[in-house]
């Protein structure tokens, strides 16, 4: 063991004064440009989101043309270049489309969230009293479930469909959302400098607009990009146990459940959709872990 | 600083009932805070933080109030600006009532008060430059971007840091005394009548501390200030104020002006709080403790006079009745004005006929 | 002086017993709540509840008749109510599917899933401590970044993928592990040999990766900060070894670590479907899979009850043991 009471880590060396006094976000931009493993993962994200939106584009093949001659081929066999799969369509266009619906899947509940539960939160943390009581138990009792249990229970109540499971995990993440929220602007509420904004007799609005907004933002954002990852794997999920996408959408979650029965075939393709929500998740998670360090500032 | 003859005063435009209205008339300010607890949240215990305490504040003076943590001294700064409700009490500025509906209402208070909290730091958002942290009170109320920028400018400058170097700063780039006067400036912004500084100067350097202090008295005279000094450190309110108001345990036990109540001081608390001061003479020194006891609690105060546990003079009267301050020390002059010059005490040792052996005779 | 002694003392106690029963107390509502979203889950489907058994040419008396026994007809609040009562005495309802009581089925499924929910927890708790302790004691180094890496690839890893490679791996690839099932006999023969465990092995490596992930980078922290704090340098100063000075910083550590790992178990025990889906297991995560993709509402209501009222009484649990345990919320 180390010996205790020697730390061993290296003191980051300090910002130069000329970026500190450009204020905060600069100091935020220029921690994060210097943090390689976040800028890794900023790229490989750049390139999966860009792939998606670009899908028409890049992929070589319909990812919905299916081939009955050539189903399951492996890897780096003509014609395709990743294989195909168990319908015969080619893995590589489909995995690339796949990332349009996995990504909106995953990423769009996660906005829902910030915004509803983002709203909630800081009203309730704001004005404190009655209305907090009352927004934070109902937060309370939807915290109360495993939020794997309550996407499957809603989505399930609700049906299969692109919509309802955006709509079940935007469920699930609210209160999530709304207690960061609450705790961050409960937290800010009772700073001197709060007092002071509300002793200059300014309207509540610009209170909130000029002092709260600007220092609460920051953390609650931080927390939703981490909350990326896993919806996107929760997302994948519904999909894998056959809610949310139908086929023949390609979309990895339900790529993975198609592909099940192919593993004693070809089991290298059957796991490929897998790697990529791994991958995107990972990379969304050490991106959001590299923005907490850059934005935990103790000036 | 003698408190009869206060200095000339530039007339004030808003000034409504000249200089024998007291700027400030606070009346029977209450405020208990409930603590909660047990299984079904009820009420179990009070903190009684500031008990029926009545002043006056005249225009253009510096009123010191002392006292130790936990007497109330920062609860009362926060009911005089309306940052917490008081549970009773009337504010009367200037002889127009707060919150009454003939008089005036929280907003217009606080055009005419403003506070400087002790945390130079907590007091700044960390995210604006000090600029906006200045122009930020003037521009809610309306007043234009430019011209609430030029103020801010105006005030830095009149608070010792240089426009040009500092306008664009940021909290953490400046030094404690330095945030301090942005503070100050951004109380000025509003153009106020009556500062709070709550322990304003506590937290700096001793150096730093008398540059500051110097720069409020300067401001005060500009300005035409009146302030509300609050404090623990007992030089410095001798200093700067004119009157002082000592605190224990949410009232009010000695008021009067500043010589009097370190000449003379008449309470059993301030006579203690005064001998534990250490002197710069090596002929005097502390040789018995001056107060023995425990600190008080807040919650469930002791009865009657609050000092009576801790008090050398206690007798069986202090505990069953409270001493009143409008009866203690110089007999109140018969009309309606507000004698300044008062040095006023709550004990009972001082109210004519109250029971204690060593009360003047007479009395009602 | 004695006499304030000994109010301090049982003023303290008291303090603590009364903060104990009002967090019992406010349990309540929230069980309440619980209850009440997971009896409107289910009306939120479009669709008559009934459709699921019924078959589209039934006649309508039949259909009136089922609709009165099953209580389909009454207003919602008191279906909620009979639910309830009915719940609380036990009685969770006929499967619409099968015909057999509900409380029963979920209770056999859910021993099952305790079974790799337990052994997950141990896996991903030990592992994880371990590895939280050893990066939190070498924060900065490349042991840390090692260990990090891999806690922050195991919290990103979608279990269910993590189930399939490794069946890949263990039974297509290798065949030394079975894919599926709980050994022979099923769950009614379990038995603690290695021929029953062996099914057990593949999905509690899979369940345990996030756990072991989170706890981790919990520990990780939390050690990291406890060395930092000027105490243990006091520690350190006064000449203790560093093994000496380990029982100091467990003590600080294991509030923080005992919530998470409260918080995990109760992921474990309600989150176990997607696992349980890959390895054909048995348990809670199963039946409500069924019970979705059958429409049978009383299974679906009866085992979300059960699983949330589990969740909340874990987190209640942890709650208690953290206040007992940490002096810090016992003074407040």
């Amino acid at each position: 063991m180390a010996e205790v009471g020697v730390i061993a880590v290296k003191p980051e060396a300090p910002a130069p004064a000329a970026i500190l006094s450009q204020g905060y976000w600069a100091l935020v931009r220029y921690r994060l440009l210097r943090d390689r493993t976040t800028l890794v993962c900023g790229a490989i994200l750049l390139v999966i989101i860009l792939a998606a939106i670009f899908a028409p584009y890049l992929a070589p093949a319909d990812p919905y043309k299916t081939s009955m001659l050539r189903r399951l081929q492996p890897v780096f066999k003509a014609p395709y270049l990743i294989g195909s799969d168990e319908l015969g369509r080619d893995m590589l266009s489909r995995l690339i489309y796949g990332g349009r619906l996995s990504l909106v899947m995953g990423i769009t509940p996660v906005l829902n969230a910030l915004i509803i539960g983002g709203a909630l939160g800081i009203v309730a943390g704001y004005l404190g009293g009655a209305v907090n009581m009352a927004i934070m138990r109902l937060v309370d009792v939807l915290y109360a479930f495993p939020s794997i249990l309550l996407a499957i229970a809603i989505a399930g109540a609700l049906g299969t469909g692109l919509t309802n499971s955006i709509v079940a995990l935007t469920i699930v993440f609210v209160p999530q959302v709304a207690r960061v929220a609450e705790t961050v602007t409960t937290q800010v509420r009772g700073l001197d400098y709060v007092d002071a904004a509300r002793a200059s007799g300014a309207s509540t609005w610009a209170i909130l607009r000029v002092h709260v907004l600007g220092n609460v933002l920051g953390p609650i954002f931080v927390y939703a990009t981490g909350l990326i990852s896993v919806s996107i794997i929760l997302a994948s999920g519904l999909s894998f146990i056959g809610l949310g996408v139908k086929p023949p959408e390609p979309e990895w979650g339900l790529m993975l459940n198609t592909l099940r029965q192919s593993i004693f075939v070809n089991p290298t393709v059957a796991a490929l959709p897998g790697a990529m929500i791994f991958m995107t998740s990972m990379a969304f998670n050490l991106m959001s872990d590299g923005l907490r360090a850059a934005m935990d500032v103790k000036a | 600083m003698s408190t009869t003859a206060l200095a000339e005063v530039p007339a004030d435009p808003r000034d409504r009932g000249g200089p024998a209205q007291p700027l400030l008339l606070v009346e029977n300010l209450r405020k208990y805070f409930v603590l909660r607890g047990g299984v079904l949240n009820r009420a179990v215990a009070t903190v009684q933080a500031v008990d029926d305490i009545s002043f006056a504040l005249r225009k253009g003076e510096t009123l010191g109030i002392v006292g130790e943590s936990g007497c109330g001294k920062s609860t009362t700064a926060r009911l005089l600006m309306r940052l917490i409700e008081p549970d009773q009490g009337r504010i009367i500025l200037d002889g127009e009532a707060v919150g009454a509906a003939d008089g005036i209402g929280v907003g217009e208070l606080r055009r005419a008060m403003q506070m400087v909290f002790q945390d130079s730091y907590a007091s700044l958002n960390p995210r604006l430059p000090i600029e906006a942290s200045i122009a930020f009170g003037p521009r809610a109320r309306g007043v234009p971007a430019q011209v609430a920028r030029d103020r801010a400018r105006d005030l830095l400058s009149k608070v010792g840091l240089e426009p040009d170097r500092y306008i664009r700063r940021y909290p953490h780039e400046l030094s404690g005394g330095q945030r301090q006067r942005v503070n100050i400036a951004r109380a000025l912004a509003l153009e106020p009548r009556l500062v709070i500084l709550d322990e304003a100067v506590s937290a700096l350097d001793k150096s730093v501390e008398a540059q500051v202090l110097n720069l409020l008295a300067d401001l005060k005279a500009e300005l035409g200030l009146t302030y509300l000094f609050i404090s623990h450190d007992l030089n410095v309110v001798h200093w700067i104020s004119d009157r002082v108001l000592v605190m224990y345990l949410g009232k009010i036990v000695e008021i009067g002006p500043v010589e009097r109540i370190y000449g003379e001081p008449k309470h059993p608390y301030t006579r203690a709080l005064l001998s534990a001061m250490p002197s710069m003479d090596p002929d005097r020194r502390t040789e018995v403790p001056s107060i023995v006891g425990d600190p008080p609690n807040p919650i469930n105060p002791p009865s009657g006079c609050r000092f009576h546990p801790r008090c050398p003079h206690a007798e069986p009267i202090c505990d069953r009745t409270a001493p009143s301050l409008a009866a203690g020390g110089d007999t109140a002059k018969g009309d309606h004005a507000i004698d300044w010059d008062r040095h006023a005490v709550a004990c009972h040792m001082h109210v004519p006929g109250s029971g204690h052996s060593a009360a003047p005779v007479g009395g009602a | 002086m004695p006499q304030r002694v000994d109010g301090t003392a049982l003023a303290c106690l008291s303090v603590m017993l009364s903060y104990l029963l009002r967090r019992v107390l406010y349990a309540v509502p929230i069980t309440l709540g619980v209850t009440v979203i997971v009896f409107l889950l289910v009306h939120l489907a479009p669709g008559d509840p009934l459709s699921a058994i019924v078959p589209a040419d039934a006649p309508a008396e039949v259909v009136a008749r089922l609709r009165i026994d099953y209580g389909y007809d009454r207003p919602l609040p008191v279906q909620y109510g009979l639910w309830l009562a009915r719940a609380v005495s036990g009685n969770l309802g006929t499967s619409v599917a099968t015909g057999q009581p509900v409380g029963p089925e979920v209770l056999r499924a859910v021993q099952n899933t305790a079974l790799i929910a337990m052994l997950a927890a141990v896996t991903g708790f030990t592992l994880g401590i371990l590895l939280g302790g050893i990066a939190g004691y070498n924060q900065g180094t490349l042991i840390d970044k090692l260990a990090t890496g891999i806690a922050i690839a195991f919290v990103s890893v979608p279990n269910y993928w993590l189930a399939l490679v490794l069946v890949i791996l263990f039974s297509v690839e290798l065949n030394v592990l079975p894919a599926m099932g709980m050994g022979p006999g099923g769950s009614e023969a379990w038995a603690w040999d290695w021929l029953h465990l062996r099914h057990v092995v593949l999905p509690v490596i899979a369940l345990s990766a996030i756990p072991t992930g989170i706890v981790t980078r919990t520990v990780r922290a939390a050690v990291a900060e406890v060395l930092h704090q000027d105490f243990i340098q006091a520690l350190a100063a006064k000449g203790l070894r560093a093994g000496r000075i380990l029982p100091h910083v467990a003590k600080n550590v294991a509030p923080t670590a005992l919530a998470v790992m409260g918080l995990q178990l109760g992921y474990l025990l309600g989150g176990s479907i997607l696992i349980e889906t890959v390895f054909s297991w048995p348990g809670t995560g199963f039946l409500l899979n069924s019970a979705i993709f059958r429409r049978d509402l009383p299974m679906l209501q009866g085992t979300i009850l059960v699983l949330s009222l589990f969740f909340v009484g874990l987190n209640l649990i942890v709650d208690l043991i953290q206040t007992a345990v940490d002096p810090r919320i016992r003074r407040s």
